[in-house]
């Protein structure tokens, strides 16, 4: 991603909504950065493809998480005007005040996913319930008129055909000329669930099929809380007194909670409606089963290392919540590296290796020889290996291709086990390794995990579990273990379910136990002497302390140590790992960059340090100094650093002139230097002026020739 | 009881609207005796005010359909514009003609042009011979429009020239209308509240079928012993009515009871009554989740009402700006050194105050303070270095669109702009508390 811009800062990337068209582009410029000799075609093509299965599978995965909402939503909908529809004559009915049902979407803080709800949510209403929907921002709607335009523009078009839709203009006028008010959408209503039942077209009868006779209109009002009082009173007092022509329904989408609707509507307006709450699912929830999909799965070669996976569920937790821009930054991680990374081409599914690895430039190998973790690698073998491993590249795509292998084996492993430890440590009290499997995972990832202290803390708290807990994680562990992809499991499914019958037999012989107990206890009760019961409670006593292990205890060692042993085998680092760079992003300093944009700190380093943006060898300065060849306003800038909150305009103006005259000093005259230049004055103003649009300073009315400093800190 | 008696109306229909509109006789008969004989020159505006649902609409709607008197009912909130209003007079007009082919869209901008296709209008159907009446429901709103409007609608009479009567009807009093520029006074006419007598009169007069008048009477009467209290809005307690009836007739439908058995009624209605008052009343859970609870004989306690759902899930650095934007909100500036510095000392609060910072700033509501004190005491409350990045700055934008700050001063304004926080303190100690922050200890108020 690169932009035009000389200047450092965050930018916007619309994705063009033709894309292919474009991507050909893009091609050529993921091609033009880099040697042909790189395969960057091949590259592009790669992530462009992965890019779309694992969007697809975002997809997917929000479908799945938003289901149980629209169905409860959907059956809403279905209920709320058809109880009208059926018995108009009963008592009930003609007597009670027809309210407009309203549903209370609740749908969480970031705001910025709720548009992918809500595309899906009408696309779901438009193939169920009905096709007249609304969806109406409070940006577009400052008072009731731009509210009924933009309501009235929006149902009345979904029966206008695309191509009438083209010239815009003409159904511009037509919308003046039709009066906004409620009585032509009536009219408009009546007259299409009219032509929907005369009309016998097989396309329309399908569709009216599936809605019914009169399906009720929905107004979804995308953001509640920024909606004006008025507008809203307004628009539902003037609905419901056409609820009887027009079946309404109104969603209301929340972002804080439903309180906003009493604070919004006095009780005259919302005894008008009929709430409904309806609750979507939590973002962090989304944001876990996100992880779980993409990165603790081995569908996707792609993975993201621990530091820019923590920034990454840094900003989410910290400052937006918001899914989408999860998913974006992990696009533009693989972006990133398969647009930096050469040998991101082997970056791709297992079957595909081979074929990739065979066709490797010399170039290639020669960058797989740079890569740090093979050159560990090559250390660790014998002398001939190492000239052979060096030298010949064949062997070399041999040995590669068996690496990479080994990569994918230890993905699989290593995914069974963090869940499997993951069953473990989340029942611990406190979570010393943290309750969700992300945390987990950034630990794994960071370093070995058994060599951390919360590690050998959540090992003593297991070791003190109790039994029924414990069988119940081993049989997750095994469920885990037999579901998962990884081949060398066998055992380790066999060697649980072993624990398993160890447990049930202890649990037969404890029966036994606890009768033999009773009768101690029975014992106990004999004796009435004092001294005796002392003595013997000491014994007691002294026998707990000394006692040896039961047989449980045994056990509970046992399988924490196994549990131990598993993790200490699979869950090595990445890092590790021989050629994890290839599958591996992780330079977080690039995407902290790109999605953490610092505004302040970008333009003070630019004002400060010309040289860091415009690369001109004169501006290299050492610090301190002001160059006078920088541009005016950076010497505007850094002289208005040192003053205090007021800024005397006259002596900012003799100190710049005297900045600027420094090297033109000898050649000018030094009787000049009195009167400030003209050109000079223009400059300094227009530098000032400069100054004040960026915001640094603003006009000042306690002092006449004065302005006021707006910024503190060096940044 | 006054019967209503005017020698114009035949008689018949009079009796019908006097069964129509129970209780609102006199006024009735006020207006009949203005509105004169049918061919007569009436006052030339009416303006009828009262409170919320004492009737106003109700009865003018059924005077002047049972009299069959020519005439147009605008309701001024669903033609929001001048414009709006004076087409659809003009629409109601001509659909009220005999000759219904007349139905093209006629455009008016000005009064000038409605007076204009007004005299048109009528002259086209013969109207003249009667008294056309107009009434303009919800009229504040006319305050709203352009000036000339009010003041032209109270002569049109005189405008147009034309055997022609404006009703105003609104909920608030003529002082309130009046232009500074002065207009003609329209001739205003009171509705006052219905009395627990005429609410008990009306609700009863539609009892179900299926009972009878007298116990549908005696469950209204225990109705209004709960509910008048809150509600005298008639149109509510009609829908409290209907729906809490099932509930009532209960015992009798499963025999327990006869109709007559007030008292085991009443004690099986009261506390359901009591428990709708606090859920379906407020609007806390919907009538048709009641009426749903009520089928399955659930206890309301299991469902939860709007107001229960108070908690907002927040980003962490969003809570914290939330915290600071409270602090700066309620605490003075001056005592930001003593709360956020490391080295204050010790400061008394009774030497340290002054005399207007004695009454707490929680009963004072919000002070705005600028962006800088926010950011200050962010970066002073928050344990680790936050980078002023643009996702801080955004996030105070988010907070501002979820109404829990609030913009001071206009919009676009870019240097130096000013917040409010609007939260309360429940909401904030609710949200400190999930970042372990203390904030009492730094409330100047709770010092």
């Amino acid at each position: 991603m690169s932009t035009c811009s000389v200047s450092k800062g965050c930018f916007v990337f619309k994705p063009s909504p033709k894309k292919r068209r474009v991507s050909q582009k893009t091609a050529i410029d993921f091609r033009e950065r880099n040697n042909a000799s790189e395969d960057s075609e091949l590259r592009f093509v790669t992530c462009q493809s992965l890019w779309n299965q694992i969007k697809s599978e975002t997809e997917q995965i929000q479908e799945d998480l938003n289901k149980q909402l629209f169905d409860n939503l959907l059956s809403f909908l279905r209920r709320s005007h058809s109880e009208f529809q059926e018995k108009t004559t009963e008592w009930t009915c003609q007597m009670k005040s027809r309210e407009i049902p309203t549903a209370a979407l609740v749908l969480g803080v970031n705001v910025t996913d709720h548009d992918l709800t809500f595309r899906s949510f009408s696309e779901v209403l438009q193939n169920n319930i009905t096709p007249y929907i609304a969806l109406l921002e409070a940006k577009d709607c400052p008072d009731i008129k731009n509210l009924m335009q933009k309501l009235m523009g929006q149902l009345m078009n979904c029966y206008i055909d695309v191509d009438s839709l083209e010239d815009e203009d003409s159904v511009q006028v037509s919308q003046n000329r039709i009066r906004c008010s409620m009585t032509s959408l009536i009219n408009w209503y009546e007259n299409v669930t009219k032509k929907t039942d005369s009309e016998t077209p097989s396309k329309k009868r399908t569709s009216s099929s599936r809605h019914w006779q009169s399906p009720p209109v929905v107004v979804i009002f995308k953001d509640m809380e920024s909606f004006t009082t008025k507008v809203l009173q307004d628009f539902i007092v003037i609905s419901s007194q056409h609820i009887h022509e027009l079946p309404l329904v109104l969603i209301f989408g929340i972002a804080t909670s439903p309180m906003i609707i009493h604070s919004l509507l006095p009780h005259s307006v919302s005894s008008l409606l009929c709430i409904e709450l309806f609750q979507s699912l939590s973002c962090k929830e989304h944001l876990s089963t996100i992880i779980d999909k993409l990165l603790l799965t081995t569908q996707f070669p792609f993975k993201l290392g621990e530091k820019v996976l923590q920034v990454l569920i840094n900003i989410f937790l910290y400052h937006d919540f918001s899914v989408q821009n999860f998913i974006k930054g992990f696009q533009l991680c693989m972006v990133e590296h398969f647009y930096s990374q050469p040998l991101s081409v082997l970056c791709c599914q297992v079957v595909d290796t081979k074929k990739r690895v065979n066709s490797l430039s010399h170039d290639q190998c020669e960058n797989i020889r740079k890569l740090p973790s093979f050159r560990r690698y090559v250390e660790s073998q014998v002398s001939e290996k190492q000239i052979a491993l060096l030298t010949a590249d064949n062997f070399l795509k041999e040995i590669i291709q068996k690496l990479l292998e080994d990569l994918h084996v230890y993905h699989e492993n290593y995914v069974s086990v963090l869940r499997c430890l993951h069953v473990f440590t989340s029942s611990l009290p406190k979570y010393p390794l943290g309750k969700q499997i992300r945390e987990l995972h950034c630990a794994c990832l960071e370093n070995r995990v058994w060599e951390t202290e919360e590690y050998e803390s959540s090992l003593q708290l297991a070791r003190m579990l109790n039994k029924s807990d414990l069988v119940t994680m081993l049989q997750q562990c095994v469920e885990i273990f037999v579901s998962s992809s990884g081949k060398e499991f066998d055992k380790t499914v066999e060697k649980l379910k072993e624990f398993l019958t160890q447990f049930q037999k202890l649990e037969a012989e404890a029966i036994q136990e606890r009768d033999v107990s009773v009768s101690s206890q029975k014992e106990l009760q004999k004796k009435t002497d004092l001294y005796h019961l002392q003595k013997t409670l000491l014994e007691l006593k002294e026998s707990r302390r000394s006692k040896k292990l039961t047989k449980f205890e045994m056990l509970r060692f046992e399988v924490v140590d196994y549990i131990d042993s598993l993790v200490r085998t699979y869950l090595v680092p990445a890092d590790h790992k021989t050629l994890h760079e290839i599958v591996y992003f992780n330079t977080a300093s690039v995407l902290r960059g790109h999605l953490n944009a610092a505004p302040r700190i970008a333009l003070h380093t630019a004002l400060n340090n010309p040289y860091c943006y415009l690369k001109n060898q004169a501006l290299k300065s050492d610090g301190g100094s002001i160059s006078n060849k920088a541009p005016d306003i950076c010497i505007v800038y850094k002289l208005h650093l040192e003053c205090g909150r007021l800024i005397n305009l006259v002596d900012w103006l003799e100190a710049f002139s005297t900045v600027v005259m420094a090297v033109e000093g000898p050649n000018a005259d030094a009787a000049s230097s009195d009167q400030v230049d003209d050109i000079i004055h223009a400059r300094f103003i227009r530098a000032v002026s400069e100054l004040e649009l960026l915001g640094f300073i603003k006009p000042s009315k306690q002092k006449t020739d004065h302005v006021a400093r707006l910024t503190w800190g060096a940044c | 009881m006054p019967n209503l008696e005017h020698s114009a109306y035949p008689a018949a229909a009079l009796l019908q609207l006097e069964s129509l509109v129970p209780c609102r006789e006199s006024q009735v008969s006020t207006l009949l005796s203005i509105f004169g004989e049918r061919q007569q020159f009436s006052f030339p505006s009416i303006f009828i005010y009262g409170h919320t649902s004492s009737g106003k609409t109700y009865v003018m709607q059924n005077l002047l359909s049972t009299l069959q008197l020519p005439h147009v009912f605008v309701n001024c909130v669903e033609y929001f514009t001048s414009r709006l209003l004076l087409e659809e007079i003009l629409i109601q007009l001509q659909s009220c003609s005999s000759e219904p082919e007349q139905t093209s869209h006629v455009r008016c901008d000005t009064f000038n042009d409605f007076v204009r296709l007004f005299k048109q209008a009528v002259v086209s159907q013969e109207l003249q011979d009667q008294t056309l009446y107009i009434v303009l429901d919800r009229a504040e709103q006319l305050r709203e429009m352009e000036a000339n409007i009010l003041p032209a609608f109270l002569r049109l009479q005189e405008l147009t020239d034309r055997n022609v009567t404006v009703v105003l009807l609104s909920e608030i009093v003529w002082e309130l209308f009046r232009p500074n520029t002065g207009c003609f006074e329209p001739f205003t006419l009171y509705f006052p509240d219905y009395s627990i007598g005429h609410l008990q009169k009306i609700l009863s007069q539609n009892h179900p079928p299926e009972y009878s008048a007298d116990f549908y009477a005696a469950y209204i009467n225990i109705l209004l012993g709960v509910f008048y209290m809150v509600c005298r809005d008639l149109k509510e307690l009609q829908h409290l009515a209907v729906l809490n009836f099932s509930k009532y007739c209960e015992p009798v439908v499963r025999g327990e009871a006869n109709e007559r058995d007030t008292r085991k009624l009443w004690k099986n209605i009261e506390p359901h009554l009591k428990k709708a008052m606090q859920t379906v009343y407020l609007r806390e859970i919907s009538s048709s989740q009641w009426e749903r609870l009520q089928r399955d004989d659930g206890e309301p306690g299991q469902l939860k009402g709007l107001s229960a759902h108070t908690h907002v899930e927040l980003p962490y650095y969003s809570k914290f700006l939330l915290i600071a934007a409270y602090l700066a909100s309620y605490n003075p500036v001056r005592t930001d050194k003593r709360f956020f510095l490391k080295h204050h000392g010790k400061i008394r609060k009774t030497n340290f105050m002054k005399k207007h910072e004695k009454t707490s700033n929680h009963l004072l509501g919000p002070k705005p303070f600028p962006l800088d004190r926010l950011l200050a005491i962010l970066y002073s409350i928050v344990d680790n270095r936050v980078a002023p990045t643009a996702n801080i700055f955004s996030q105070i934008t988010s907070l501002v669109t979820l109404q829990l700050l609030s913009m001071v001063g206009h919009n676009d304004q870019l240097d130096g702009p000013r917040y409010k926080c609007t939260v309360s303190l429940d909401f904030i100690r609710a949200i400190a508390r999930t970042v372990n922050f203390d904030i009492i200890k730094y409330l100047y108020d709770f010092l």
